[in-house]
């Protein structure tokens, strides 16, 4: 509409308001009357049999309602959790599909494996209760390092996968890629660990639920990414309340990351209990709880080589990877290390051959499941980390070999040899700002005066890809993925002209509330402040897939737009009708229906009063009212890409790493709000830079105890770890959605560890230092430069 | 055993039956419903929980509610003037976008006012990146946050606050 508030503009934030006064209403605000609350208690053993639980001291406490154990879901004949994506080993048989017990029955598999549900009156009664319960344990040995998890004589987490393997995939063709790599004038090899992360939204996961004996109603409040997909699997599969009967409600949620996409016991067990308790139960995690039974992400422990002809041509790329899962599968977690990631290795290059294999491996730790960029940023670590060390090794520059082998600017649509088709892109005058913007030139006297300092300084690059807005659901349903991938939009017009845009998306801070209001305004002239984007609710929202991978607006906007046109294809006949003239006749402009070349005008506000006070109206061929919705699906995935360039200063003596400048140049196609997307590339380079410095999720290899179990010992990043970060962007818009966007969620997150930890090896190569994994720790640099220099003497 | 406690919360007299343990963000959110004060962690590492007690920001998840007793707290509900009038801290944080879901902003908030009035107006980066050693976001990346108190400093100064 107005270049105030369309689209491009800068506009602040609808939903700040009430996030800066305290008004924020997240699941544990939720006042309920009569409310029971509920406290889990976990297996302290990574792996044990259960002889016996002894709850009866548990149920002489005060203020106890009830306790439950996985028992109680034994007799009353409820199922378990469910993995929604069948994956197809490289024999076309379907993954191990080990059972997942909503509670424990008669083993526990991870520290933290739910075990009992303790409901008393308070949230302090309840925990103290829980630890009067008696456990008894046979405790066995744990199967945790998962580099041996799938070698021979391995504990084995579950009898239904033997030798813990869940599947061994592959993608391309071997023997292709092997012939390749027999002519290659150079190989380059790595052995890398992608360190297993824990998401820590801050926001805990929490749940409540409420039973309504009179109609049978159960209404279930969650933290969740996409309410109806929970509804969806809590119905169909988990707890058979039908989804009619069961309202699920995401209000405010306070991030999530991947995280909070999945069905979880917690939330099961609060659903289900809640009818039996006969009251309103509330369960928040504490932090510690959050640690342990969040699904992490990434670990995996991979070889690459990639080999190149004598010019540095990329001609072939291998990959093994060894993926964990976890003790049991999450939500999604089999699509992760293969569609997710495999699928991405051949980056933003013309790499003709690629193969890669991939085996999942279960072991007695938390499930793993899809976290900010899920696959993609783990792929993009390979790629990536491959491509800057052969550059140093065949002594060129790093953006100079990356130039050589991007796929060219005319070459879209363009055709991987990992089954992707990259719609548009054009990668060349991305690496370029970004050289620009990080002043590239300037790098080798800034590296000088660091070292008069007593400091090293490296650079580092990573130029990303990313495919998300994942569609078309055909493509989904054939990959073994068990849903649609569409979403819905309703613009729902009120007689008095202001409106409601209902999506079956979900924001958890990516600020949908703004930015599909924008689109609604631009489209359809109506100003900002009479237009409020309703989400979350599976009672009032049409149902919707949610919001991950990137996906809300180039899917869920896509279908408000279509919505949009919808309501002008409506309001055209209506304004035809008010102005006696054709309906081919009517154009609409800026809010305004008009007849071309006549001063005929009808406000879109004037024909949606018509609609619902039809009076002079044509009811013969229109329906009354203003209210429209949407399903789009789309008919590819999208593309972002670009290049992030990272430049560290590393004290040699202590092995302090400090990012010292940080930049990212992205492609997102077309931007609907500068200011929020540049946010989430802000807030996606954190996370990457944590993984790549300081975040690592740790069990202890012998017993399986989460080391790493609070904010105490997992190190996420803080204000002072992290420099102001300097972006620009490039603008190719996406051919085939009608906003002609891509994704920006997750591309700060996929490009950054690479981009850090290529800058921490140009740092450190004059000392000789080959390889430092991840998180390149003050200890880990230190010791790796000890290595390199013992080395040197020997 | 309850014990009975009283405080000023935003200006107003409170009181309620504690249990000894019970912490002062408990008081404020299970007791007083106020619950614009979040919890993130249970360490003390998070900052979620910042409000102020008697001038000064204090994590209120490290303090009994029985050690607030007489005191004056102060919470991010009691902090804009009115319904259209925002502290300037909070403005900042709007106008720089320094929060997407919004969880940690509360504590965020607190600390960089108490922040900006410890160091009499005057920030520059590397303070405001060090002074936030205790609160956590998960979300924007810091950048934001730093540009929105840098910004908020001087119109806190000339909005006499």
């Amino acid at each position: 509409m107005t270049a105030a508030t369309g689209i491009g503009a800068r506009v602040l934030r609808t939903e700040d308001k009430r996030f800066l006064t305290g008004t924020g209403r997240y699941v544990d605000d939720l006042p309920l009357a009569r409310a029971t609350y509920a406290y889990f208690l976990r297996s302290p053993h990574a792996h044990a049999k259960i002889k016996s639980i002894d709850t009866s001291a548990a149920k002489k406490m005060p203020g106890i309602v009830s306790i439950f154990t996985g028992k109680d879901l034994v007799d009353a004949k409820v199922g378990g959790l469910i993995c929604g994506w069948v994956v197809k080993d490289k024999h076309g048989q379907p993954h191990k599909a080990p059972p997942h017990p909503i509670m424990a029955v008669d083993t526990v598999r991870y520290v933290g494996d739910t075990v009992a549900m303790v409901v008393a009156n308070s949230h302090d009664e309840a925990k103290d209760a829980a630890e009067s319960i008696k456990v008894d344990y046979d405790v066995k040995p744990a199967n945790i390092d998962l580099a041996k998890a799938l070698d021979k004589g391995a504990v084995e987490v579950h009898a239904e996968a033997p030798g813990n393997l869940v599947y061994d995939w592959e993608i391309g063709v071997k023997a292709d890629v092997d012939a390749a790599f027999a002519k290659a004038a150079h190989v380059t090899k790595l052995d890398l660990i992608n360190n297993r992360l824990i998401p820590n939204a801050m926001e805990p996961r929490a749940a409540a639920a409420d039973y309504d004996k009179g109609t049978g109603n159960y209404t279930l409040w969650s933290t969740s990414q996409n309410p109806h997909v929970l509804r969806l699997i809590l119905s169909a599969f988990v707890l058979g309340i039908p989804e009619h009967k069961l309202r699920v409600i995401a209000p405010d949620v306070g991030g999530g990351f991947g995280s909070k996409i999945f069905c979880y016991a917690d939330e099961t067990m609060v659903c289900w209990a809640a009818s039996r308790v006969g009251r309103p139960i509330k369960w928040t995690a504490e932090r510690s709880e959050s640690f342990m039974t969040d699904c992490h992400g990434r670990d995996h422990v991979t070889h690459a080589e990639l080999a190149l002809d004598k010019d540095g041509k990329f001609l072939a790329v291998k990959v093994a990877t060894i993926a964990n899962m976890g003790a049991y599968l999450s939500t999604f977690s089999t699509a992760v290390p293969t569609y997710l990631y495999a699928t991405l290795l051949a980056g933003q290059y013309t790499t003709p051959l690629i193969y890669a294999n991939v085996r999942a491996a279960l072991t007695h730790t938390a499930p793993v499941d899809a976290y900010r960029g899920a696959g993609r940023p783990e792929a993009t670590f390979v790629i990536e980390s491959l491509v800057s060390k052969a550059a140093a090794e065949m002594k060129m520059d790093a953006a100079e070999l990356r130039r050589k082998n991007f796929i060219p600017s005319n070459a879209f649509p363009y055709q991987t040899p990992v089954a992707l088709q990259y719609d548009s892109g054009n990668y060349p005058p991305i690496i370029d700002e970004a050289m620009k913007i990080a002043d590239y030139k300037g790098f080798e006297a800034r590296r000088a005066e660091a070292k008069s300092r007593g400091k090293l300084r490296g650079i580092g690059f990573s130029s990303y890809i990313e495919a998300c807005g994942l569609g078309p659901s055909r493509v989904i349903g054939q990959l073994g993925g068990g849903v649609g991938q569409w979403e819905s939009a309703q613009i729902k017009f009120n007689p008095t002209g202001n409106v409601q845009v209902l999506t079956g998306a979900h924001s958890h801070g990516q600020s949908h509330e703004t930015t599909f209001a924008q689109i609604v305004s631009d489209k359809l002239g109506v100003p900002m402040e009479q237009i409020e984007v309703v989400h979350g609710d599976t009672a009032t929202t049409p149902f919707g897939m949610g919001s991950y991978g990137s996906r809300s607006l180039a899917v869920g906007g896509s279908a408000i737009m279509k919505a949009s046109d919808k309501i002008i294809a409506k309001g055209k006949k209506i304004a035809a009708h008010l102005m006696e003239a054709s309906v081919a006749d009517v154009v609409f402009e800026q809010g305004t229906f008009k007849v071309a070349g006549t001063d005929k005008a009808v406000p879109l506000g004037a024909a949606v009063f018509a609609a619902y006070v039809p009076h002079n109206y044509p009811l013969e061929e229109l329906e009354p009212g203003m209210d429209e919705n949407a399903f789009y699906d789309p008919s590819n995935f999208v593309y972002p890409a670009g290049t992030q360039i990272c430049e560290v200063e590393i004290d040699p003596d202590t092995g302090e790493v400090e990012v010292v400048a940080h930049t990212a140049v992205d492609d997102f196609g077309n931007i609907i709000n500068p200011m929020i997307v540049d946010g989430q590339v802000h807030g996606g380079i954190v996370q990457g830079v944590g993984q790549a410095l300081m975040e690592n999720a740790v069990y202890d290899k012998a017993t399986g105890q989460l080391v790493s179990g609070s904010y105490m010992d997992y190190t996420m990043p803080r204000a002072d770890n992290v420099p102001s970060f300097k972006l620009g962007n490039k603008v190719t818009p996406c051919p085939h959605n009608p906003l002609g966007v891509k994704g920006c969620g997750e591309a700060g997150a996929i490009a950054a560890p690479a981009a850090v930890m290529n800058a921490v090896h140009n740092a450190l190569a004059p000392l000789g230092v080959k390889h430092v994994e991840m998180p390149a720790t003050p200890l880990n640099v230190w010791q790796s430069i000890q290595g390199a220099r013992h080395a040197v003497a020997e | 055993m309850t014990i009975s406690v009283g405080m000023t919360v935003n200006g107003k007299s409170v009181s309620g039956k504690v249990e000894a343990r019970t912490l002062l963000v408990q008081f404020l959110r299970e007791h007083l419903g106020m619950t614009g004060t979040h919890v993130g962690c249970d360490t003390s590492q998070c900052g979620a929980c910042v409000v102020h007690v008697d001038g000064k920001s204090v994590k209120s998840c490290t303090l009994l509610a029985v050690q607030a007793e007489g005191a004056k707290v102060l919470t991010i509900e009691g902090l804009a003037e009115s319904a259209d009038k925002l502290h300037p801290m909070q403005e900042a944080f709007r106008e720089n976008h320094a929060l997407q879901c919004g969880f940690c902003t509360p504590g965020m908030v607190m600390s960089a006012i108490d922040m900006v009035k410890r160091h009499d107006y005057k920030l520059d980066e590397a303070t405001v990146r060090r002074e936030l050693e205790g609160n956590l976001c998960r979300c924007t990346g810091y950048h934001n946050i730093v540009k929105a108190i840098l910004a908020a400093a001087p119109a806190m100064k000339s909005a006499g606050v």
